[in-house]
């Protein structure tokens, strides 16, 4: 039991690990972007779309990256070339992702043959578990470890690779120094423009491939309205959570997860709570998150310091 | 350095304040884009742009009934835009307004529900005074942390406002449930003494709105807590040398931010629901912020661009009905026009210089 529930923690914290990734790529490189919610919701209707028509997961993890891609270039134009407020900004993409998200959705509905629209057969194979051979017969450790689908895989591994990027090469070190100080960044000789974009870009890409594991996965494989649902906005939160740190992202992710999926893991016998709060309660602790590292204010797992704020470059 | 030095082949340059009817020029310009833009889009799905638009415009004016509709959609945005407003003059990014409206409405509904004995005026003036109290004290939460401790306010009023949704669930599922009701859960139906009265056909919350119009621009205007609200809007410090109490005018202009929310979602609860529902809010506190923005925090500004937006929103049913294309197209264009107006204000601003050759 305790081990199924592990195991659909994970399930459930993986499109909040892409979307936490996503936006700690977007808040080193100096920009809150609170548009996660749209870049998300982008990407789970191109993903989805995609697959439905090339039946192909390579197509659809594309398509979900493009589209978030797409989504996060609208935010970087306004914010890093015209120096547009970063919060206004962020909440209108959020806004209009999650609008042209559904807005495309409902016509592919309508327009479709039988009404519905779901993954046909070749992908619905790809995207389902896959047992690591040799790997995924090891009592215990084999269903823990080796039975996720591919986006569980791909999610870690492109959390480690952006923990690296960060930690131990230059880029991510002049990445991150952009975040903490713009000015001096340039005048070091760090090419600051360049790396905003490549890395808010970047961002909205991994982001729109936690959207498509919502559409694709979470429902099922069949296309519903609004397949986000406010993952995006969890996620915004679950940087702080992770301190900025993609390795953390890791665990905060599984945790938030499991928040999330607790009532139907919960002994019942014990105590009856109302599922409203369980519902609750992942935000009720990012808000308590919220609160208690803002009365800590621990110098090291602070936001970069550049962040919300744009950069002019005459004006250093 | 190197000596080869990259000079960018565009710079961006600060120019001094454009005229003001340059800046309207510029802003007119950005809107006609952004129409336009939205036009391609249609295009792109197979539409006739203009016959679109034009059945959205006629749409919302068709006939009495479709204005009337028109005007629903409009109070609660106006009224939460103009909440909104407040707190954004002062640089406090009140992203909660979903909440506020939600919370305002659960506690004026809980007058509607259990006490629809009293007399009429007395239980609207009782539910009005709740909404108030209740949206402004979940406005008074993030404001509290943001002052004491600096805790971001942007991420507390957002999961705010999911942990008030969650309470109509809570509510809905549990304590307020409507035994009478089949199916799904559901609270009950408001008594007709605890609705509020139709002035002109519509629910007389628009006569409230438009008293609220006024207030907030009375207040941001001439009054001695406005001009602390731009004070410390433009800067912390400099209101902090002026002797202002910081703390005090953020608490102050949240608790009047988010109350305006709260008899937003009491009117909306009571002049349009009938009912608590869940979709009491119903993004409108999202929208809100859009609407603000777009009117740069000028109340009369909002009054124009949230009657647009609600224009917008009625006439997309309508071409919901007529096309079949999803209601979802007012967000999207909604979202495009402040994308054009916030990429606007850069040229306003500044301007683009081609690099000499030879650096300068």
């Amino acid at each position: 039991m305790f081990i199924k529930f592990l195991i659909a923690a994970v399930f459930a914290g993986t499109p909040l690990l892409f979307g936490t990734v996503g936006e700690i790529m977007n808040e080193r490189a100096g920009h809150l972007n609170l548009g996660v919610e749209g870049m998300m919701a982008m990407g789970a209707c191109a993903g989805f779309m995609a697959g439905f028509f090339y039946d192909s997961i390579s197509i659809a993890l594309l398509a979900a990256f493009l589209a978030g891609m797409l989504g996060a270039l609208i935010y970087a134009v306004l914010t890093i070339t015209f120096m547009a407020n970063q919060n206004v900004t962020g909440l209108t993409l959020a806004i209009f992702g999650v609008g042209i998200s559904n807005f495309a959705g409902e016509f592919m509905l309508v327009n479709s043959a039988s009404n519905s629209l779901k993954l046909p057969e070749q992908i619905t194979a790809q995207i389902s578990n896959i047992n690591i051979p040799g790997l995924s017969t090891i009592p215990v450790l084999g269903p823990l470890f080796f039975q996720y689908n591919i986006f569980v895989y791909l999610g870690v591994l492109i959390a480690i690779t952006c923990g690296i990027y960060y930690s131990r090469t230059k880029t991510g070190l002049n990445v991150r120094a952009i975040g903490e100080n713009p000015g001096a960044a340039d005048a070091a000789g760090i090419k600051v423009t360049k790396l905003k974009y490549i890395n808010v870009l970047m961002g909205g890409g991994i982001c729109g491939i936690g959207g498509a594991y919502c559409s694709m996965i979470i429902n099922g494989g069949v296309w519903m309205n609004n397949p986000v649902n406010g993952q995006g906005w969890i996620a915004v939160a679950l940087v702080i959570f992770a301190s900025w740190k993609p390795f953390r992202a890791i665990f905060g992710s599984f945790i938030f997860g499991a928040f999330n999926i607790l009532k139907y893991y919960f002994p019942k016998t014990i105590i009856t709570i109302p599922n409203a709060f369980y519902d609750m309660l992942p935000f009720v602790i990012t808000a308590l998150v919220l609160v208690v590292t803002s009365i800590r204010k621990s110098k090291e797992n602070q936001q970069p310091a550049s962040c919300g704020v744009n950069y002019f470059r005459e004006e250093r | 350095m190197n000596s080869k030095s990259h000079v960018p082949f565009i710079r961006t340059v600060k120019i001094s304040e454009r005229s003001g009817k340059d800046t309207i020029k510029i802003r007119i310009a950005a809107f006609v884009l952004a129409l336009t833009a939205g036009g391609l889009f249609i295009l792109f799905l197979g539409y006739n742009p203009l016959e679109l638009y034009g059945t959205i415009i006629s749409g919302a004016f068709r006939s009495k009934m479709a204005f009337q509709a028109t005007i629903r959609f409009m109070i609660p945005l106006l009224m939460s835009s103009l909440g909104v407003a407040l707190a954004f003059k002062m640089r406090f990014w009140n992203i909660g307004a979903e909440g506020q409206i939600i919370v305002g409405a659960v506690c004026a509904s809980y007058f509607a529900l259990f006490h629809d004995n009293w007399p009429h005026f007395l239980l609207l003036i009782v539910m009005f005074a709740a909404g108030a109290i209740g949206g402004g004290l979940w406005g008074l939460i993030p404001a509290y942390f943001k002052s004491k401790y600096d805790t971001n306010e942007t991420l507390f009023t957002l999961m705010l406002n999911y942990i008030a949704l969650h309470i109509i669930t809570y509510l809905r599922d549990g304590p307020w449930k409507d035994p009478g009701s089949s199916g799904f859960p559901k609270i009950a139906r408001f008594t007709s003494n605890a609705q509020l009265d139709k002035v002109l056909g519509v629910h007389f919350g628009w006569i409230i709105a438009l008293i609220l119009l006024v207030l907030v621009f009375i207040y941001l205007k001439y009054t001695k807590h406005g001009y602390e609200i731009s004070v410390v809007g433009e800067s912390k410090s400099t209101a902090k040398y002026a002797g202002m109490n910081v703390k005090k005018i953020i608490l102050r202009t949240m608790v009047i931010s988010g109350g305006i929310c709260g008899i937003t979602g009491m009117i909306q609860a009571a002049g349009s629901d009938m009912t608590l529902a869940s979709s009491v809010a119903g993004g409108v506190g999202f929208t809100a912020i859009i609407v603000s923005w777009l009117a740069y925090l000028n109340p009369f500004g909002i009054l124009l661009v949230s009657f647009l937006f609600s224009v917008l929103e009625k006439g997309s049913s309508v071409m919901q009905s007529t096309y079949g294309l999803s209601t979802y197209f007012a967000s999207v264009l909604q979202g495009i026009i402040l994308f054009f107006i916030l990429g606007c204000e850069f040229f306003i601003r500044y301007k683009f210089v081609l690099t000499k050759k030879g650096g300068k």
